[in-house]
């Protein structure tokens, strides 16, 4: 087991490599220039020029890659083009309001999608079941920046109940963190509990054929027991896999629901790094993505020994 | 239920937990935070180094001018408490006021003030038109420095306070030693307001403080001119890129005003009695078509005649409003409602639309049904919107279009290309300018110099001759005829295309009062109640 995770955490770094030379390349070939950008609608052309050579930009590929690999080595994402801020600081000051919105979209997702889900196979192809299963379309269907537009009109204009946009962070009180958050990850979620809930129904429809889920039945475990014990572990191998899976979709949401919400998150520094150009926000922000990911499958995978005995590593 | 029950409701599981921290912002704030919703983020804080408005708007809290435009647009003594002109026009010699401090609590000394401009003059054409005449610009005491010129140079003062980037603001001389082409890394400011650097995340949020030792002017406010005197205690801009967002929190108190309320909004902020609409600014926004004038067919003055025959500023401008009272047409280079305002020349555009005579001077341009690439922003609703009805122009005169809607990081760097069309060059593109960037000949869009026109190097010596009789006139009178002169000019070389001028609301709670209309957002005598 701890061999393989070594070896799973070892094989982070050929693939953040290779990451790494594929943002950079894209973005050396893609369309657009910060100096332009920079210079505003009044600079001569010699402006942008000067502007360009005296970020780097003029200087061939290998030697600005070469150069920005040897920063990443030692731990430097370099600084913005714009702000003047180092790439680190601002994405340490985003990372707590996407990692609260991801966290809190998660567990709400998880505690509706999952119960919802139980109880659609056990009632499958009952009322109860197409009903779940609409509101799983719907809430597949139906964009989250609409969901989040609603939301916000109800519970914040109508009702004023929670607040319109903003973040505040977790250190000042746990209540004004939380409020601002509702609305966002409720209009995220919705996509989320719509895939969790789908899976959870055909995982569970699976194994409630089994024979031993007859046998359970025929010693008189409860409903809610043989459900919620011994169907929804045996099913829990695919649901766990398609929230790691769901955490791209919740990164892609996020981009979304930040700005629908004006919340200060990864997801907004990315689209404004890439609007502007700003070649090393966009790296350093997509470097941590990829990170992101590949240690959530790490986990995934390493969860599937906790929840079947059978799988060895 | 209100907010707050609701909240005392939800919170009581919780609440037990010593109860909660409040928010350490909303401490700070207070009642005397003025919340804005700035039109964009602020990406960078050296305004010298960038062109851009929000780095302009940033600057004009953070740093004072020498000179500033006040809202007839002319330019008005600012840190400076005189000036003298030798009988030649040659020497400028200026005095600063007593008792200016930067935010380090330092003087502002002439040799600040000489600094700042040298850094400024790179970057800013009147700037350095006015360096290519300079003998010699040297501090004479701590409050005085001299500029000396090889020839008289009228707008001077024009050029030390106008109102579009880059503005000449005034730093400490160790800041402004900076290369223009590099960022500051200090925002030592002498404006009326400090740089809250620690409170900075961009794309989200940037915090001024007042400045208590800033020593307004005794006139009245006026733009960028007289006491700017500030009263709220912070500022804190606030950015939403989702216009309903801003809508959404003007309407429920987060904020107190927003810089720009979204046409579509206007009627639901209108319908609310806590809110606050009017229009943000008399000289509007401008609608440009730029044409690249390198390439075929809009090389030929004939091709970019037809445009303009076949053109309606209404369609255009219809396109972004319906409310006929929020725009107004431009037959002109100049903003509607200046001083330097003419409509000479521009009959082209003020009688209606000749698609077929369009179609002829197309054709006798030798226009063969080539692709014509268009440009426009999508990320910006303005310019597709103009984008949109430009493509039907085109369609209208049989151009076959290449239409690349793209975004404005992208149109930026295509623009700078001299390639052709097909090979990663472009045909036309949609910009904008604020109206007050279009107000006299300063503006770049108007030049004509070929190789360095920033407007699609369009080349034409007339134009060229009349910008430069403005430069050297002495009077209004002067100033108008030179006008005049030049709009007929542009006209007849089709320099770009005018589609209008779209003006727009600002909206704001009712508890806010003292903001005026103008280009930007002025926040000196801008109060809120609690």
């Amino acid at each position: 087991m701890l061999t393989y995770v070594i070896r799973r955490i070892l094989a982070t770094i050929p693939v953040m490599a290779v990451v790494a030379l594929f943002v950079f390349s894209l973005l050396y070939i893609a369309p657009g220039d910060p100096a332009a950008v920079i210079a505003g609608d009044q600079a001569t052309p010699d402006d942008v020029a000067r502007i360009r050579a005296s970020l780097g930009l003029d200087r061939p590929f290998l030697v600005r890659f070469g150069e920005w690999s040897w920063q990443i080595l030692h731990g430097d994402l370099g600084t913005s083009i714009f702000t003047n801020l180092p790439v680190a600081a601002m994405i340490a000051q985003r990372i707590e309001p996407t990692l609260s919105l991801m966290a809190v979209t998660l567990a709400f997702a998880v505690l509706v999608a999952v119960p919802i889900g139980v109880v659609a196979a056990w009632q499958a192809d009952t009322l109860t079941d197409r009903a779940i299963m609409g509101f799983a379309v719907l809430g597949f269907s139906v964009p989250v920046f609409v969901i989040g537009y609603v939301l916000a009109y109800v519970f914040a204009l109508q009702l004023d109940w929670l607040p319109v946009q903003g973040y505040t962070p977790f250190a000042e009180g746990v209540a004004p963190w939380i409020e601002n958050l509702i609305l966002p990850a409720l209009a995220l979620g919705c996509v989320y509990i719509a895939l969790i809930a789908r899976t959870t129904r055909a995982a569970m429809l699976e194994v409630l054929q089994q024979d031993y889920i007859r046998t359970a039945r025929a010693k008189g475990i409860g409903q809610a027991g043989l459900l919620f014990v011994h169907a929804l572990k045996n099913a829990a191998v695919p649901i766990v896999t398609v929230i790691g899976i769901g955490m791209a979709l919740l990164i892609g949401g996020a981009v979304v629901t930040e700005t629908v919400f004006a919340i200060p998150g990864i997801g907004r520094l990315t689209v404004d790094a890439i609007l502007r150009r700003d070649y090393p926000v966009i790296q350093g922000v997509v470097l941590l993505f990829s990170f992101v990911y590949v240690v959530v499958n790490l986990v995934v995978d390493l969860t599937y020994t906790v929840l079947d005995p059978r799988i060895r590593y | 239920m209100d907010r707050r029950a609701f909240l005392k409701t939800a919170a009581g599981a919780l609440a037990a937990s010593n109860g909660f921290a409040a928010p350490a912002i909303s401490q700070r704030a207070g009642a005397r935070a003025l919340r804005l919703v700035p039109f964009a983020d602020l990406a960078s804080l050296d305004p010298v180094w960038s062109g851009d408005y929000m780095s302009r708007n940033a600057g004009l809290l953070v740093w004072d001018t020498l000179y500033g435009v006040d809202a007839q647009l002319k330019p008005q003594r600012q840190m400076v408490e005189s000036e003298e002109v030798s009988a030649d026009g040659l020497a400028w010699t200026f005095r600063l006021r007593a008792g200016l401090k930067f935010h380090d609590g330092e003087p502002v000394l002439a040799k600040d003030a000489v600094a700042s401009i040298n850094r400024w003059a790179v970057r800013e054409p009147m700037g350095g038109m006015i360096k290519a005449i300079e003998n010699e610009l040297v501090a004479v005491d701590d409050r005085t420095f001299r500029w000396v010129l090889k020839r008289p140079y009228p707008r001077m003062l024009l050029a030390l306070g106008k109102l579009s980037p880059v503005n000449c603001f005034v730093m400490p001389a160790r800041v402004a030693a900076t290369d223009p082409f590099k960022q500051i890394n200090e925002y030592i400011g002498s404006g009326p307001m400090r740089f809250v650097r620690d409170e900075w995340v961009p794309g989200s949020r940037a915090v001024f403080e007042r400045f208590a030792a800033y020593v307004p002017r005794q006139e009245p406010a006026s733009w960028l001119a007289g006491g700017k005197r500030i009263i709220s205690d912070r500022v804190e801009w606030m950015i939403m890129p989702e216009p309903s967002t801003a809508a959404a929190a003007l309407q429920s108190g987060e904020v107190d005003w927003l810089e720009y309320a979204h046409i579509d909004l206007v009627p639901v902020l209108q319908k609310n009695r806590n809110v606050v609409t009017d229009l943000r600014d008399p000289l509007g926004d401008v609608g440009m078509l730029s044409l690249n004038q390198l390439h075929p067919p809009f090389s030929d003055v004939r091709a970019r005649r037809a445009i303009l025959a076949a053109m309606s500023q209404d369609g255009f401008m219809h396109a972004l409003t319906a409310d006929d009272k929020m725009w107004k047409p431009m037959p002109s280079y100049f903003t509607p409602g200046t001083p330097l305002y003419t409509e000479e020349g521009s009959e082209i555009l003020k009688t209606p639309r000749k698609l077929d005579t369009a179609k002829r001077l197309l054709a006798e341009s030798g226009y063969a049904g080539e692709p014509v690439t268009c440009m426009a922003a999508q990320n910006l609703a303005m310019h597709k919107a103009l984008g949109d009805v430009t493509v039907d122009l085109l369609q209208r005169l049989g151009v076959k279009v290449d239409f690349a809607a793209t975004d404005w990081g992208t149109i930026v760097a295509r623009r700078g290309q001299k390639a052709p069309p097909g090979q990663g060059g472009w045909h036309m593109y949609i910009i904008s300018l604020s109206g007050a960037d279009t107000t006299d000949p300063t503006t770049r869009m108007i030049r004509t110099n070929g190789d360095v026109a920033s407007n699609g190097w369009s080349k034409s010596a007339e134009v060229e001759a009349e910008i430069a009789s403005w430069y050297d006139a002495k009077t209004l009178e002067e100033e108008k005829a030179a006008a005049r002169r030049l709009n007929r000019a542009a006209f007849d070389q089709v320099v770009y295309a005018p589609l209008g001028t779209l003006l727009r609301h600002k909206a704001y709670r009712n508890n806010v009062s003292g903001i005026v209309q103008g280009p930007l957002p002025f926040f000196w005598g801008v109060s809120k109640t609690a």
